[in-house]
């Protein structure tokens, strides 16, 4: 299994979240939809770098980078990854 | 004729769930807009006639994501459905966007736990097909134990259905459905229970979860909420849990009554985004139309804005030739019309911004914009969001700091508050409009770009540099505790709707010629009053005059009698006596009287100007313009208005803080006096020392 945060996605990467810790996101961000078990995808990063623009739950959102970087996922694997299999 | 009955409905929804659509589509033409007591928040009401018996009135509240305000206008929200007063709703009506079903789910399912009726309305319908999206309306009626209704507010589809639910609104149960209680902690919401027997326990709950306290709440219930408030790590643990679980019953809920079939959904938005968003092309694309903006503002708004001041001008002249002369006919001519005049002057320009700024937000735009600048605005001390505000601060600052609302941290909003009145606002336009006719030649470099415009554009640039300068700075200075954070949603991207934004345009103008407008025609009667009465001096101008240039003809007697009258009256001692102080700068007493008056609004400036002249020189046929060219500096013999002191004039107005309206609301929205006060002598002074630079070395 590959851990890693939000922030560490290339543009079209997915993966699940495991990990929010919530004392250090605003409630905004879970009432938004972005939960723990629920799919995310990287969708664009801003040209410096910052913030993103993601894919979770249905929503579509743009957070920061800071954030971002403190939601822990799990890589879902690439088709590529799944071919060499 | 029996009563009619009245039925009170509150329109709650997430934005871009097509509120407004359905708010006008419901109210037409029957709106208001009203401030909330002691906020600036804007309270939009409006009618709709039911049936012959009954009307509803409907109060569209802030779009919001959940009854958890994380900013001043989602708090209202709140409020909303904390205090039982006579506003309270009798049924709320919960706008859901088809897909984001479930996002909007989780706001109707907070509100249905309220216990009070509650509709949903899906809005889109006309979309479903082409998304591929299928809602099994009967089933989801009997999981959320509400009516539920498909609508397109574009298409003007289910509106009368609409209608009949909120006439029936009685039989809607009120019935909680997301059984939260007890699963996130049954014992305490057991003791909430116990306390709050009076009130939902939903309700109870959010008055102890929030951080803010409520200012209408009474004493009793006060205190029981305290006691349940201590710990706010373990609230704060539940509410996470709360989201938690109202996601996974929403969830249980749509995998019975939705589907949708993955591969209609379009690419368009992404497409799109791509573009929009692209390092390079999105940059230039906004660079496009931010100066499509200023081109309409600019050039497309001349042709009214003449005609308007044109006809002012003649209305004028025609009070004072068809009235007996006299003090009221002064008034009128030289005080009450001018004064209004000038408030008519900017409508085109206000009407304009607001079209071309709501349009960027229907189509969804904005979000984009926000996307792009948020880093670059970060360095500045402010946000992503605070790119709206700054648009927004080229028409008109007011409406501008309030925009700064939906920015979450405090200490970006702030900075965004203090910075925003750097921006060129259309009332400064006519100031520059004016001085540039007199001291910049109208040329053209290179056959196109004429050098006047040139001028303008320049100090647009010069208002946006002190912007980012003054937020760079505070940035590195300011010491306030902040928890800024920064989720923002990227609606998909849809036409504008020509009567969503034509009301908004109506409905800002309006806020704008009713509210500024009265401190502008106040000002105008006052200066005239001011300018028109003086001590004993002023009383004896005539015999003075007469005394002293008997041999002069009876018109050029009349003449310095005017001018001495100014003179000595009240308003020329107080440009007088500041003479001394904006002599540096190449001031005179008469520019002195118009900088005090239009510390009220800049553009009183030119009124002032207008009024000074026209109070001493009676030639009719003169504009404004052509008096102030004629005027001569009396120390020099040049003309007054001449190349240094015209750009003085114009650096001083694109720093100074020269509105009390805006220093009016900076306290509102800050509640404080700190801010206004601190933007009050911070411009001035750089107004004041960078007019001094700019007169000393060009002269």
């Amino acid at each position: 299994m590959n851990t890693t945060t939000i922030a560490n996605l290339s543009v079209g990467e997915k993966g699940i979240i495991r990990d929010i810790p919530f004392d250090s996101v605003p409630l905004k961000l879970l009432e938004m939809g972005c939960l723990p078990g629920k799919e995310v995808e990287l969708l664009q990063v801003a040209p410096l770098k910052d913030p993103l623009y993601i894919r979770v739950n249905g929503s579509h959102l743009a957070i920061r980078r800071d954030m971002a970087s403190l939601i822990i996922i799990t890589k879902s694997e690439s088709l590529c990854e799944k071919l060499k299999l | 004729m029996r009563k009619t009955e009245v039925i009170k409905v509150a329109l709650v929804g997430n934005p871009n769930t097509g509120k407004s659509s359905l708010f006008n589509q419901l109210t037409g033409l029957n709106q208001k807009v009203s401030n909330y007591p002691g906020i600036t928040v804007e309270k939009k009401s409006g009618t709709a006639k039911l049936n012959d018996e009954v009307t509803a009135t409907i109060s569209d509240l802030p779009g919001t994501y959940s009854i958890n305000p994380s900013s001043l206008d989602e708090n209202i929200v709140l409020e909303a459905f904390i205090n039982e007063s006579n506003d309270y709703p009798d049924v709320v009506v919960v706008v859901a966007d088809i897909e984001n079903l479930k996002r909007n789910l989780f706001l109707f399912s907070q509100i249905k736990d309220l216990e009070i009726p509650a509709i949903l309305v899906v809005n889109m319908m006309d979309q479903m097909k082409k998304k591929g999206i299928s809602l099994d309306i009967a089933k989801l009626k009997e999981e959320l134990k509400s009516e539920v209704l498909l609508i397109s507010a574009r298409k003007k589809l289910g509106i009368e259905e609409l209608k009949t639910a909120i006439l029936n609104y009685k039989k809607v149960q009120t019935t909680t459905i997301a059984n939260i209680a007890n699963r996130v902690d049954a014992d305490f919401f057991k003791k909430v229970k116990s306390s709050f027997e009076d009130i939902s326990l939903y309700k109870a709950w959010l008055l102890i979860t929030q951080q803010h306290n409520f200012p209408n709440l009474n004493q009793t219930l006060k205190n029981r909420v305290d006691k349940f408030r201590g710990d706010t790590d373990k609230l704060k643990r539940m509410q996470n849990k709360e989201t938690i679980l109202r996601y996974q019953y929403i969830n249980d809920i749509l995998k019975k009554t939705y589907s949708f079939d993955a591969e209609k959904a379009t690419g368009l938005r992404s497409k799109l985004d791509k573009i929009l968003t692209h390092k390079i092309f999105g940059y230039i694309i906004f660079a496009s139309i931010l100066l499509l903006i200023f081109q309409s503002i600019f050039d497309w708004t001349q042709l009214p804005m003449d005609l308007i001041d044109t006809a002012f001008a003649q209305l004028s002249d025609f009070a004072k030739n068809q009235m007996p002369p006299g003090l009221f006919t002064s008034l009128i001519a030289e005080g009450i019309i001018p004064g209004i005049g000038g408030i008519a002057i900017f409508i085109p320009q206000i009407a304009i911004l607001f079209l071309l700024i709501s349009i960027l937000e229907e189509t969804g735009y904005m979000s984009r914009v926000v996307f792009l600048m948020d880093k670059i605005m970060r360095r500045f001390g402010m946000s992503g969001k605070s790119v709206i505000p700054l648009i927004s601060g080229t028409a008109c600052a007011i409406p501008a700091i309030m925009a700064a609302r939906n920015i979450s941290g405090w200490k970006e909003r702030l900075v965004t508050i203090l910075v925003t009145p750097f921006t060129t606002c259309s009332a400064r336009l006519p100031v520059y409009a004016i001085i540039i006719a007199l001291i910049i030649p109208n040329h053209r470099i290179l056959g196109i770009f004429s050098l006047q415009g040139f001028t303008l554009m320049a100090l647009y640039l010069l208002g946006f540099t002190a912007a980012m300068a003054s937020g760079f700075l505070l940035n590195k200075t300011l010491k306030v505790r902040d928890k800024s954070f920064f989720v923002i949603e990227m609606p998909n991207y849809k036409l504008p709707s020509l009567k969503n934004v034509l009301y908004t345009v109506l409905e800002k103008t309006k806020a704008f010629v009713f509210g500024e407008g009265k401190i502008i025609l106040a000002m105008s009667i006052i200066l005239w009053v001011l300018a028109s009465n003086g001590p004993e001096t002023f009383k004896n101008a005539e015999e003075t005059i007469k005394s002293e240039n008997s041999e002069l003809t009876e018109k050029q007697i009349d003449q310095k009698i005017a001018s001495y009258k100014l003179e000595h009256s009240y308003i020329g001692i107080a440009g007088k006596s500041i003479e001394p102080v904006i002599k540096p700068l190449g001031y005179d007493w008469k520019i002195g009287i118009a900088l005090i008056s239009s510390f009220a609004a800049r553009e009183v400036f030119v009124s002032t100007l207008a009024t000074i002249y026209s109070v001493e020189d009676d030639t009719n046929a003169a504009t404004i313009k052509e008096r102030m060219a004629r005027e001569i500096n009396i120390d020099t013999g040049e003309k007054r208005f001449n190349f240094p002191v015209g750009m003085s004039l114009l650096v001083f107005y694109a720093f100074a803080m020269q509105c009390m309206s805006t220093l009016a609301i900076v306290k509102r929205e800050t509640n404080s006096w700190k801010w206004p006060i601190l933007q009050l002598f911070g411009m001035t002074a750089l107004a004041y020392l960078a007019s001094l630079i700019t007169f000393t070395v060009l002269n």
